[in-house]
C-alpha cells in the first residue's frame, strides 16, 4: 500500500471512530472505560503500535506510516492519555530489553489498552539524581521483596502494571546496584495515593511499597543493570515528549499570543504602548521556539537525529510557559487572582488564568528541571567538561542522602 | 517551509568557510582593519572573482549566479562569522536594491557581478532630488550621514527622500565623502554630502520595490548577525574547554556551563528564524515582511547578548585590545543598530501583527 493510500485510510477510520471531545488530563473511571474501548478498536484497526515488531503484536511498519497516522490524528481528540506512559516509555523498553516471554505476555495487551502502565523511578529523595533512589528489592524465595516509596507517578491510580527501578545492592556504587522490575500494581502491599500539586489538583500519585513480592521472571534486563535499562526508558521518554513539544496545546491556552492579543489589543490595536511591546515580545519568543521545533522536525525527517538538542527545545518551552503565564496574569490584573468559584460563575477568565500561572512551574520541573536541561545541553551538545563527581566510585551505603544530618547543614562528608 | 540546508547550500557554506579560513583569518582581519582602506582588496577581488559572490543574487542574464536569498544568507553567515572587512555587505545591498527595481539596470548589475564595480546602497535619508532632468537624470542635494563602506564606493545608489533610486558616481562633481570613526573597526562608514551632484535615475515611485528591498536587507543583516553570534559562541565554548581555574576547566562550572547552554538555545532559535526569513524571501513574499521584522528583532538582541556574554566569560583577557572578543562585541552592536534603532523593528513587527 502506498503512503497516500495509508493516510487516506487512516483519515477515514479516524473520522468514523474518533470521539468528539478531548478529555483533559487523567480521566475518571468512566473515562478510562471509554478510553479502553477506543484503544481496542484502534488496535484492531491496526493503528496502535504501528512501528512495533509484528511478532509481539505490533504492525511492523515504518516511521513513514507512523508519521502519516500522527499527522492525520492531530485533527482529532484521541483519548490515549492513560496509555501514554505505556506506549511512550514502558512498552518500548520491553521491546528493547525484555525477554521473549515478557514481550509475549505484555506487549499485545499494552497496545490493545487492556492493561495500563505507569513508570516508577523518581522518589522523594531522588529527583534530578534518580540513581540515588532508596527503594530496596531484597531476594527471597522465587523472587524479590520490595519496600520503599515512589513519587510523581502519572496515571498510577488507573495502572495495572508498573516499570519499577529499585536498589538490589548497596555495597556497590550507586549506578551499579539498581535493577528494573515489572510490578503488579494490584499486588498486596502496593498503596497508591493521589498527590495534589500546587494547582490543587491530583495530576500525579505517590506509591508506597510495603513488603511487595515480585516474581523472579519479572526482572527486566539483568540484575544490577537497572541504570542502563532506565537510560533506555528515559531516552524513549524524551523522544515522546520532544516529538510533541511546542507543536500544539497553544490553541486553548489563555496565555498564548493569540489569546492575549484578543484580550488586550482590540481591532484598533493596543492603546498602551507598553502592552503593545509586551505582546511583541511574547510573539517573538513563541515564534522563535515554534520555528526551532519545526526545524528539528524537518531535520529528523531528513535523517538528522536531534539527540540532546531536544533538551534545548524543552528548556525553551519551560521558559516560554513561565513567561507567558506571568505576562497573561500581569496584563489581566486583579481579576486573575480573585474570581467566582468554578461551580459559581462557570469558566471565568480568572479561573483559567489562575490555573495557567499555577501550572506554569510544572513544565520547568517535569521531565528534568531547567538546570538538568542546561547540564545536558552543555555536556552533550556543546561537549563541555562534566562537573567533578564525588558519588561515582563510592559504595551506595557510604553516600550521603538528603535525609542525613551532614547534608542538612551543608557540610561535606 | 524549508528550514534545513540543502546539499548544495551546505557545499556553498563549506566553500566560503574554507576560503575565508585561509584568505581572511582573524589575524588578517586585524592587519586589514589597521590598513588605510580598512580591508584587503586582494581578498575582496578573489571573493568576487574566484567565488563569484558579488554576483550571487544577480540574475544570470546580467552575468550573475541567479541564486536565491537562502544562498545569500548562507554566504553572509560565513562572512559575518569571519568578521570580513570590506564592502561585501554594502555591495550586496546595492545588488538587492537593483534586482528589486522595476527595470533592472544591466550596466550596474553586470559591473557588480563581475566584481569591477563597488556599488554601495544609501538607504532613505535626507537626500532629495533638487532638479529632475527629462533625460533620466537627477540632481541630488542633501546629506547621508552614515553610509557603510562609503569610502570604498565607485557608485552610490541613493534612495532619495521622495522614493527614487538614483545612481551617482562617487567621483562626480558635488559629491563629498568624509570617513567617520567607527566603533566597529572591521567595518567602516562615511558621511556623504550631495551638493548638486548629478546621477542617473534607476526607478521612481516604486514603493513596492523599495519596501521589498528594506525587508531583504533586514534578512541579509540578520544572516550576518547569525554568523557573528555563532562565531562568538564557538570562541567561548572552545576557551571554556582549555582555561583552568581553581584546578578545573571553567566549562565544568555550572555558572559557566548554564550560560553557554542558554547561549546555544539562542543560536538554535536564531538559525531557525534566519532560515525561515530567507525561505520567505525566495518562496513566500506575503510572509516576508513579518519574517524580516522578526529576524531583526530577534537577531539584533541575541547576537549582541551572546557576543557580550562571550566576552564576559573570557574574563579579563576579553577586555583587552589584543583579544578578539571585542571585535565580535562591537560588530554585534554596530549590526544591531545598522538598520535603525531596535525599537523601529519592534514597532514594525507590531504594526504587521496589527497590535
Amino acid at each position: 500500500m502506498d503512503l497516500d493510500e495509508y493516510r487516506r485510510g487512516a483519515r477515514s477510520w479516524l473520522a468514523e471512530n474518533a470521539p468528539d471531545t478531548r478529555a483533559e488530563g487523567a480521566p475518571d473511571a468512566g473515562g478510562v472505560a471509554a478510553a479502553k474501548e477506543f484503544m481496542v478498536k484502534l488496535y484492531d484497526a491496526g493503528y496502535s503500535g504501528i512501528t512495533w515488531p509484528r511478532e509481539w503484536g505490533g504492525q511492523g511498519l515504518t516511521q513513514a506510516e507512523d508519521r502519516a497516522f500522527a499527522a492525520e490524528a492531530q485533527d482529532f481528540a484521541l483519548p490515549t492519555y492513560v496509555f501514554s506512559i505505556g506506549l511512550g516509555m514502558c512498552g518500548p523498553t520491553l521491546v528493547d530489553l525484555g525477554t521473549d516471554e515478557q514481550r509475549r505476555r505484555y506487549i499485545r495487551p499494552l497496545l490493545r489498552g487492556e492493561e495500563i502502565w505507569c513508570q516508577l523511578f523518581s522518589e522523594p529523595g531522588a529527583g534530578s539524581d534518580v540513581a540515588a533512589l532508596q527503594t530496596r528489592a531484597v531476594p527471597t524465595d522465587g523472587g524479590w521483596v520490595v519496600d520503599g516509596q515512589k513519587v510523581w507517578t502519572s496515571v498510577a491510580h488507573h495502572a495495572d502494571l508498573g516499570l519499577l527501578l529499585a536498589r538490589t545492592d548497596v555495597d556497590v556504587p550507586k549506578h551499579k546496584g539498581l535493577t528494573m522490575f515489572i510490578v503488579d500494581m494490584h499486588a498486596p502491599g502496593v498503596t497508591v495515593r493521589p498527590l495534589r500539586d500546587m494547582s490543587g489538583r491530583a495530576h500525579f500519585n505517590e506509591i508506597f511499597f510495603d513488603g511487595v513480592h515480585i516474581p523472579a521472571e519479572n526482572v527486566v534486563g539483568k540484575v544490577g543493570d537497572g541504570w542502563s535499562c532506565a537510560v533506555t526508558t528515559l531516552l524513549h521518554e524524551r523522544l515522546s515528549i520532544s516529538s510533541g513539544v511546542g507543536m500544539g496545546g497553544q490553541k486553548d491556552n489563555p496565555a498564548a499570543f493569540e489569546a492575549l492579543r484578543a484580550a488586550h489589543a482590540g481591532p484598533g490595536g493596543a492603546t498602551d504602548p507598553l502592552v503593545r511591546d509586551q505582546l511583541v515580545e511574547l510573539y517573538v519568543r513563541s515564534r522563535a521556539l515554534a520555528l526551532f521545533n519545526q526545524r528539528l522536525a524537518q531535520e529528523t525527517k531528513a535523517g538528522i537525529f536531534p539527540g540532546a538538542r531536544g533538551s534545548a527545545a524543552k528548556l525553551l518551552l519551560a521558559e516560554l510557559t513561565l513567561f507567558q503565564a506571568d505576562l497573561a496574569t500581569s496584563l489581566a490584573g486583579p481579576e486573575a487572582v480573585a474570581y467566582p468559584g468554578e461551580g459559581d460563575g462557570g469558566e471565568s477568565a480568572g479561573v483559567r488564568l489562575a490555573n495557567t500561572i499555577a501550572m506554569a512551574p510544572g513544565m520547568a520541573l517535569g521531565g528534568g528541571t531547567n538546570e538538568i536541561m542546561r547540564n545536558i545541553v552543555g555536556e552533550r551538545v556543546l561537549n563541555l567538561p562534566p562537573e567533578p563527581r564525588t558519588d561515582k566510585n563510592v559504595p551506595f551505603k557510604d553516600l550521603r542522602t538528603s535525609g542525613d544530618a551532614s547534608a542538612a547543614d551543608g557540610r561535606l562528608a | 517551509m524549508k528550514l534545513v540546508l540543502t546539499q548544495e547550500q551546505r557545499e556553498l557554506r563549506e566553500a566560503v568557510r574554507g576560503f575565508l579560513a585561509t584568505a581572511s583569518p582573524l589575524s588578517a582581519v586585524r592587519t586589514a582593519m589597521d590598513s588605510e582602506t580598512g580591508h584587503d582588496p586582494a581578498v575582496y577581488r578573489r571573493l568576487a572573482g574566484e567565488l563569484g559572490l558579488t554576483g550571487l543574487i544577480v540574475p544570470e542574464e546580467y552575468g550573475g549566479a541567479g541564486a536565491g536569498h537562502a544562498e545569500l544568507a548562507v554566504v553572509l553567515e560565513e562572512t559575518g562569522a569571519a568578521l570580513l572587512p570590506g564592502p561585501f555587505l554594502a555591495t550586496t545591498a546595492a545588488a538587492v536594491a537593483l534586482t528589486q527595481a522595476r527595470t533592472p539596470d544591466k550596466e550596474l548589475l553586470s559591473g557588480i557581478a563581475e566584481g569591477r564595480l563597488n556599488a554601495v546602497y544609501v538607504p532613505a535619508s535626507g537626500v532629495g532630488v533638487d532638479a529632475a532632468g527629462g533625460d533620466g537624470r537627477a540632481v541630488l542635494r542633501g546629506t547621508a550621514p552614515q553610509v557603510i563602506n562609503g569610502m570604498d564606493a565607485d557608485v552610490l545608489l541613493v534612495e532619495t527622500a521622495d522614493g527614487a533610486l538614483v545612481a551617482v558616481e562617487s567621483a562626480a562633481e558635488g559629491v563629498t565623502r568624509r570617513a567617520l570613526t567607527t566603533l566597529d573597526p572591521t567595518r567602516r562608514q562615511a558621511g556623504v554630502t550631495f551638493d548638486g551632484a548629478a546621477g542617473r535615475v534607476i526607478s521612481e515611485g516604486d514603493e513596492n520595490g523599495l519596501a521589498r528591498t528594506r525587508d531583504l536587507l533586514a534578512v541579509a543583516v540578520a544572516a550576518e548577525q547569525l554568523g557573528v553570534l555563532r562565531a562568538a559562541l564557538d570562541a567561548i565554548v572552545a576557551y571554556s574547554k582549555v582555561r583552568v581555574a581553581f584546578n578545573r576547566l571553567i566549562g565544568s562550572y555550572q555558572g559557566v556551563k548554564h550560560k553557554l547552554a542558554d547561549m546555544h538555545c539562542k543560536l538554535e532559535q536564531a538559525e531557525s528564524i534566519v532560515r525561515h526569513a530567507a525561505w520567505a524571501a525566495d518562496e513566500a513574499p506575503a510572509e516576508l515582511p513579518a519574517a524580516a521584522a522578526l529576524a531583526q528583532v530577534y537577531l539584533g538582541r541575541a547576537c549582541f547578548e551572546v557576543a557580550r556574554d562571550s566576552l564576559l566569560l573570557h574574563g579579563g583577557i576579553g577586555f583587552t585590545w589584543e583579544h578578539d572578543a571585542h571585535l565580535y562585541y562591537k560588530r554585534a552592536k554596530a549590526d544591531e543598530v545598522l538598520l535603525g534603532p531596535p525599537r523601529t523593528h519592534r514597532a514594525r513587527l507590531a504594526d504587521l501583527l496589527e497590535l
